[in-house]
């Protein structure tokens, strides 16, 4: 008798017991502080619609940055760490070399659409650009290198782009002229929305949805995901899998092009940094919703965003910690964790074991 | 001139040698089998004819042409086909999609709608599951599949990899009178096989393969009259 209940015990791992005793007491302090807010009751209606609206639009930007992530991840189980760099140089160079020009002559006044419209597009072409250049010449000869080559070169790449672009443009941070067209809020619904980010949410949803109209039904989207199975059988179906490769990366850029332009709008301001924390909260938006995935790829980034501007206050608040928002980073990264302990593969991702290496 | 002719290929993958100078040729309208035990190189020398493995010597050509010149992708167009060993289909697309996906570079509506009619006649079960997501079908639909989809490029040259292998015993023997029939309309016909028996059936001539290097060529009736093919290949004393 007394033997099996020391077995038993020797066969406890104390490491997960540890681990389980965390997440309880994650969970606990989750709730209670969640309780102890509604409770309190510190913030309106209102307010707590602010914090949904805002997270709806910083998710939406999340999302389109993480589809470039997600779309990479698949044809070539590759991280390009290089992918939040695509995304501010497409802004940056848009702002310097278009977005203040024709602010400063009026243009920007007069026709406040086109003015969008030229700067969406050098903005999109440019990060293209820079994705199809660093994929022809830092990732394509090492294609057949083992996986930890290629990481650590989009490691040196996204380097490379933000201290190349800090020397082109500076090192300060640059204002984004506003736009007089989208100041100022809209009345919908009774709420008062801000007008830059209802233009963000819904700009981000019809490209989410045209992106995956795109890869289910065209001959590409076809084409990408079957290169994504199996590269050697793609190319045996007459399919140049170098050149879907190519147009991978030039699709994720161009949603990453777009997104800056629409961060832009929204936080008025550029800099070379700029694309490094939005990169990294939108690749863990791309491992939340599952890696791989593009519907994955959009409800992670919404959920990150949500989880951002909602979660501090309404978590932390009750706990008594003043200014929660401050962690919001911590919020994030917590639910990542909690999220990939039960799921591993995201929550809309497939079990990575059957992925070929 | 011969549909195809290999002449001396050397493929190598790193530093192991797996081919060791094979030379053979198909010739239009020919079922040509190749036969031979695990590692004998019969798929490499498939792969090394489609493009996908280069030789580090000796030449594919293609109608006299040379092939060294041309990626995979590029033989597709030359009318080369290959169905690989394991079907391969993409499990996460659709029949219709892996359909698709075999007619990828082409652009003539009227002749694709034509094959995929033709593959539908061939394979009936493959239209029944057109929408269905090509991983839940059975080996025996995923090999049908798998030979449909490489029809859809309409290649004046098929290269088999043992179709054959995980095949129901009944299935088998319909699977050949398939590939006769495609044959028959116009498809020559290179078949790598470990079933030697039923190669030797619907193929007029064969190659034997060991350790990467041609052994015997005859017609398949003399491949099935020889001794030691006989006792090596077709389990007879």
């Amino acid at each position: 008798m007394q033997t099996t209940i020391r077995q038993r015990f020797e066969n406890i791992d104390y490491l997960d017991i540890a681990l389980w005793v965390l997440r309880i007491v994650i969970i606990v302090a989750v709730l209670w502080g969640t309780v102890a807010t509604i409770l309190d009751n510190p913030y309106s209606t209102e307010q707590w619609l602010d914090f949904l609206i805002f997270g709806l639009a910083q998710g939406s930007l999340y999302a389109l940055i993480a589809l470039g992530y997600t779309l990479v991840y698949g044809v070539l189980l590759m991280i390009n760490f290089a992918h939040g760099e695509f995304f501010m140089a497409g802004i940056f160079t848009a702002t310097v070399f278009v977005a203040i020009p024709l602010d400063a002559s009026g243009f920007t006044d007069r026709h406040p659409i086109w003015a969008l419209l030229v700067i969406a597009v050098v903005a999109i072409a440019t990060s293209m650009g820079i994705a199809v250049l660093t994929e022809r010449v830092a990732y394509r000869p090492l294609r057949r290198a083992p996986r930890l080559v290629p990481l650590i070169t989009a490691i040196g790449a996204s380097f490379f782009w933000q201290y190349f672009f800090r020397g082109l443009y500076g090192s300060g941070i640059t204002a984004f002229p506003d736009v007089a067209l989208l100041k100022g809020s809209w009345t919908i619904l009774g709420l008062e929305i801000l007008k830059s980010q209802v233009v963000v949410i819904v700009a981000s949803v019809l490209m989410l949805i045209g992106l995956y109209i795109f890869v289910m039904r065209t001959r590409m989207g076809k084409a990408m995901r079957a290169v994504s199975e199996d590269k050697d059988v793609a190319a045996l179906m007459g399919i140049d899998v170098d050149r879907v490769i190519m147009i991978t990366f030039a699709v994720g850029a161009a949603m990453a092009g777009a997104a800056g332009v629409l961060y832009a709008l929204m936080y008025r301001q550029v800099h070379f940094f700029m694309g490094f924390f939005p990169g990294l909260k939108a690749f863990t938006a791309a491992v939340l919703g599952g890696i791989g995935s593009v519907p994955g790829a959009a409800l992670g980034g919404l959920l990150l965003g949500l989880f951002e501007s909602v979660g501090p206050c309404l978590f932390l608040e009750g706990l008594g910690i003043t200014s929660p928002y401050q962690l919001k980073d911590v919020i994030a990264f917590t639910m990542l964790v909690l999220v990939l302990l039960v799921r591993p593969q995201g929550i809309m991702g497939e079990r990575l074991a059957e992925k070929k290496a | 001139m011969p549909m195809l002719e290999v002449d001396n290929i050397h493929t190598y993958y790193g530093n192991i040698q797996a081919l060791k100078g094979i030379s053979l040729t198909v010739e239009e309208g020919e079922i040509v089998t190749l036969i031979g035990a695990n590692g004998a190189g019969k798929s490499t020398t498939l792969w090394t004819i489609a493009g996908l493995l280069k030789p580090r010597q000796g030449k594919v050509f293609l109608e006299g042409e040379d092939l060294a010149g041309y990626k995979a992708h590029e033989i597709v167009y030359k009318g080369v086909a290959l169905v690989p060993e394991g079907r391969r289909i993409f499990a996460k697309l659709t029949v219709a999609e892996n359909l698709d996906m075999g007619a990828y570079h082409r652009s003539d509506r009227a002749g694709i709608a034509e094959d995929l009619e033709r593959a539908f006649t061939l394979f009936p079960r493959l239209k029944e599951r057109r929408s269905q997501v090509a991983g839940t079908l059975s080996g025996g639909e995923q090999q049908m599949l798998s030979t449909a989809r490489a029809l859809m490029a309409r290649p004046r040259l098929m290269l088999l990899d043992e179709p054959s292998m995980g095949l129901a015993p009944v299935l088998v023997e319909n699977f050949f009178e398939t590939i006769q029939e495609i044959n028959r309309d116009g498809t020559t016909i290179l078949l790598v096989e470990q079933n030697a028996h039923m190669a030797l059936q619907v193929a007029q001539r064969g190659y034997v393969l060991e350790t990467g290097a041609i052994m015997l060529s005859d017609t398949a009736d003399g491949l099935r009259q020889n001794p030691m093919v006989q006792k090596a290949y077709l389990g007879m004393e």
